[in-house]
């Protein structure tokens, strides 16, 4: 019976050995030598953006330091993205939705210092703001906001809760109407209405745009203006609707200060971050639709993009942190206009 | 006690060690991070009524999925093991595909047909179900994910089941269906209730397929996992850890009722 | 009702179930993936990332397959032929994994080899990395299968009883002896089912998976999460023609158990 035993014990640990050294063995060979991999973690609507700017960095670093490295890219909800930065997957940089999730990996320890400052326009080499997509010929005459709330209009939106996309909307939304009504009281009671008219609460951007395209829900979706803008080019069913006023999008980047560190990648990571600045950067954001921050490429692409009213957030609420307790933490102001 | 079967050592080492390495160690290091939350937030959290209303939709629409699927999935052992038909082998085949199909994709597949103007959508809207965005969707990916379990735990039993007795019973003159009654369901009642149990458990965690067809509005239509996904993008992992622990809970429970009650029926069968 | 109504009734009412609820989701899959042609359906299998998806998911699926079946036919044996206290947990905690949503279920390893577990400094020291690379989620694909051959095989073990096996063992046999003539002919076609469910399901996990992989597109994507990002690039055909290749390796696997099943029962080997 004791040999048995024994037997069973030892087999236990081999599998378990067998497990881990298989996992350990093929990574520490890749660990040992020169970095070759670099990783941005970005959002969901940056797909395109980033395959383009990848290609094209790929290039430019090979003719400046002459080493090849290969440029991958790793997309999802802004949320969850930092979340897995925080959690350990190695990011060189981060390229997300919005400040608030940069914050947080920031006070998980993995970046240093005031990394909004670090880069020029408050870190976001391109901006975007929120519009409105419809149906072709507009069938329930959408001009503004306050069209969202009325009976019979089918609304689709992400959660804020769990997209960052969605928080914009969402305080564009609460902005519009304490402008209009007056004050905050009213802003929820606004916000409140447009929920009710909430016909599918995606969990993500893109799954709201594939809810309102694909499956054909709802009379609006309230999008970025470079999701809409890609729908537009793919598809002629749709238009796009540009309220009086909105807000102005400063998605953020950072250089992941520990991960860089550890695999000795600052210098291509800081070299990636000001390409974006780079005219050359720049155009490939305004050609996947993405607003430059550089004046002569912005002009060159004017046309794409529509005057309207642009507020920031920290005008408007008080920067992230702020906007983030008040409106989206537990029994913040989402979670109480649904609360009956 | 004696065991008269060699190989209790083996197994029981083996069976323990694999199942700490996988299960138990994982499920330690989640505990011990919820932890560190304290008993008061654990309880504020995993009581609040949104998070409530969560397990009740995610409990609510397993039950019914599990339930149809233990009617559906015993009409399809007994068709699949008793009768020879064109096509059976196809039909058998089939019944598998549902794991292969990532959840995502059966959501896809699911949500398109059953949305107001998809292929069955519009015969249920017809009649005034929504079928999509909606309770009943999610019932309906459920059962989706759900198919294999019972017709797989009850399809071997009863291949294998002693013909004999039944054959007996007939000859004594039992109709087909009073020898089904008494002399073949209770032999599936165990397969049953372990196809129920685990078609149960795996709606109760599943969140991949249910996302696209569910709608998840708050207080409507939101599951519990995904308000721990919802907790998760605030950054609050002892929030998720409640309501996961909480969940987890109620479905080992249930899992422990219903391998108790096998072991109780067995016992009191005196096999 | 005559015994041949009910036949037909009973055949119908599961073919129409398995119809709606299965049939008609597939066709939509095949539907989609062929709505832009062939060539487009050829184009988007063919391509690198797609490919690099596959292996990575055919790997998974073999470790995880092979490591379960040993466990699982250690444990079904365990439960149902001894008894000791603590059977009812063990079967229970053997289930648990079903009960665990994917996605917590990814959130363990997270936790237990993350960054923000206590063994990080030591995993980070070697540079051993588990989640956010292959072994995380070959560990989650693991986690998630493998209650299943256990859960075959317990009820068909235990309306066998226990008979047949104390018999040879009050004779001398060995347990592996006693395993191999007595107990694996009694339990083939469960194992079997087993195993084929353990293979489905492990490739088509996505959950969990998807929590431990950090979606790093010709690294750390599997096929279901290939379906998702193609999906979420508006790249509707792409992703359900990606999603044919994983119904056509299940349909590969269920031909497989079909030719076994044919020879087993022509040989008269194993008669049932």
């Amino acid at each position: 019976m004791k040999i048995k035993k024994a037997i069973g014990l030892a087999l236990g640990i081999l599998l378990t050995a067998g497990i881990i050294a298989g996992c350990g063995g093929e990574d520490k060979k890749a660990a040992k030598e020169e970095a070759k991999e670099f990783l941005n973690v970005s959002y969901d609507p940056t797909r395109e953006l980033y395959a383009e700017f990848n290609k094209e960095f790929t290039k430019v670093w090979k003719h400046h330091s002459g080493k090849d490295m290969t440029f991958s890219q790793s997309n999802g909800g802004s949320g969850k993205q930092a979340r897995s930065v925080i959690e350990g997957l190695e990011a060189d940089v981060v390229t997300l939705a919005l400040a608030y999730d940069v914050d947080e990996i920031a006070q998980a320890g993995l970046i240093k210092g005031e990394w909004l400052k670090k880069f020029p326009n408050n870190s976001a080499p391109y901006t975007s703001t929120i519009v409105f997509l419809v149906r072709k010929g507009n069938p329930k005459n959408i001009k503004d906001w306050d069209d969202l709330i009325k009976d019979g209009v089918g609304v689709i939106t992400p959660n804020p809760k769990t997209s960052g996309g969605a928080r914009w909307n969402y305080l564009a939304a609460w902005e519009f109407a304490r402008r209009k009504y007056g004050d905050d009281n009213q802003a929820k009671e606004f916000v409140k209405k447009l929920f009710g008219n909430v016909v599918v609460l995606d969990s993500g951007a893109r799954g709201s745009t594939t809810s309102f395209t694909q499956r054909g829900q709802g009379d609006v979706l309230l999008a970025w203006e470079n999701e809409a803008l890609i729908t537009l080019k793919d598809s002629p069913d749709y238009e796009i609707v540009i309220p009086s006023i909105s807000i102005l999008a400063e998605p953020s980047v950072a250089v992941v200060d520990e991960v860089v560190d550890k695999k000795g990648t600052r210098e291509v990571a800081e070299a990636y971050i000001n390409y974006l600045y780079d005219p050359a950067g720049q155009e490939i954001a305004a050609k996947n639709f993405y607003r430059p921050r550089n004046k002569e490429v912005f002009e060159k692409y004017k046309s794409q993009f529509p005057d309207l009213k642009l507020f920031t957030i920290d005008d408007a609420f008080g920067g992230w942190t702020k906007a983030q307790k008040e409106h989206f933490a537990d029994g913040g102001t989402f979670d109480q206009i649904y609360t009956k | 006690m004696r065991k008269v079967i060699p190989g209790f050592p083996f197994t029981l080492g083996l069976t323990m060690f694999y199942l700490s390495i996988i299960l138990l160690l994982p499920l330690a290091a989640f505990v011990f991070f919820a932890g560190g939350m304290g008993w008061e937030k654990f309880v504020a959290k995993a009581t609040e009524w949104r998070i409530v209303h969560g397990y009740i939709i995610s409990f609510a629409c397993a039950l019914s999925a599990a339930l149809i699927n233990s009617v559906f999935g015993l009409i399809l052992a007994w068709t699949l093991v008793r009768y020879d038909f064109p096509g059976k082998r196809v039909m058998d085949g089939l019944i598998d595909l549902p794991f292969a199909l990532p959840t995502a994709v059966a959501g896809i597949a699911l949500t398109t047909l059953y949305t107001e103007n998809g292929w069955l959508g519009q015969f249920f809207y017809a009649i005034g179900v929504p079928t999509a965005f909606s309770a009943v969707g999610i019932t309906i990916a459920l059962i989706f994910v759900g198919i294999p379990f019972v017709t797989r735990s009850v399809q071997p039993v009863l291949k294998d089941l002693d013909r004999q007795t039944e054959e007996a019973a007939m000859l004594l003159g039992a109709s087909k269906w009073l020898t089904f009654q008494k002399i073949i369901f209770p032999e599936l009642v165990s397969p049953l209730l372990t196809g129920f149990a685990l078609a149960f458990a795996r709606g109760i965690g599943e969140y991949g397929s249910v996302v696209f067809i569910a709608g998840n509005k708050p207080f409507e239509t939101e599951i519990a996992p995904l308000l721990i996904m919802t907790e998760l993008e605030q950054f609050d992992y002892q929030a998720a850890a409640a309501v996961a622990i909480v969940m987890l809970s109620i479905s080992f429970i249930s899992l422990l009722a219903i391998n108790g009650y096998q072991r109780y029926r067995i016992g009191r069968r005196g096999v | 009702m005559s015994e041949k109504t009910v036949k037909y009734f009973l055949i119908f009412v599961g073919a129409l179930f398995l119809f709606t609820m299965l049939i008609l989701p597939l066709t939509l899959v095949a539907f989609e993936a062929f709505a832009k042609g062939y060539d487009a359906y050829i184009a988007a299998i063919s391509e690198p990332f797609s490919q690099k998806a596959l292996y990575l998911t055919i790997e998974a699926t073999i470790i995880a397959v092979v490591l379960n079946t040993a466990f699982g036919l250690a444990s079904a044996w365990l439960l149902t032929k001894y008894d000791f206290s603590g059977k009812t947990v063990l079967g229970s905690l053997i289930d648990l994994p079903f009960a665990i949503s994917p996605v917590v279920a990814g959130l363990f390893f997270i936790m237990l080899f993350g960054r923000l577990s206590p063994f990080y400094p030591i995993l980070s020291e070697y540079e051993i990395a588990v989640v956010f690379a292959v072994p995380g989620i070959i560990l989650a694909t693991i986690f998630v299968t493998f209650p299943f051959i256990t859960r075959e095989l317990v009820p068909i073990m235990e309306t066998q009883g226990r008979a047949e096996e104390e018999a040879a063992a009050t004779m001398g046999a060995s347990g592996f002896t006693i395993f191999r003539k007595v107990t694996l002919p009694n339990i083939k076609w469960g194992l079997l089912y087993g195993i084929i469910l353990c293979a489905a399901r492990a490739m088509g996990e996505f959950g969990a998976v998807s929590v431990v992989s950090g979606h790093i597109r010709g690294k750390t994507n599997t096929l279901p999460l290939h379906i998702e990002i193609l999906y979420n690039e508006y790249n509707f055909t792409a992703s359900f023609a990606v999603a044919s290749i994983l119904v056509f390796l299940a349909i590969i696997i269920l031909v497989l158990r079909n030719a076994v099943e044919w020879r087993a029962e022509r040989s008269g080997k194993y008669g049932l």
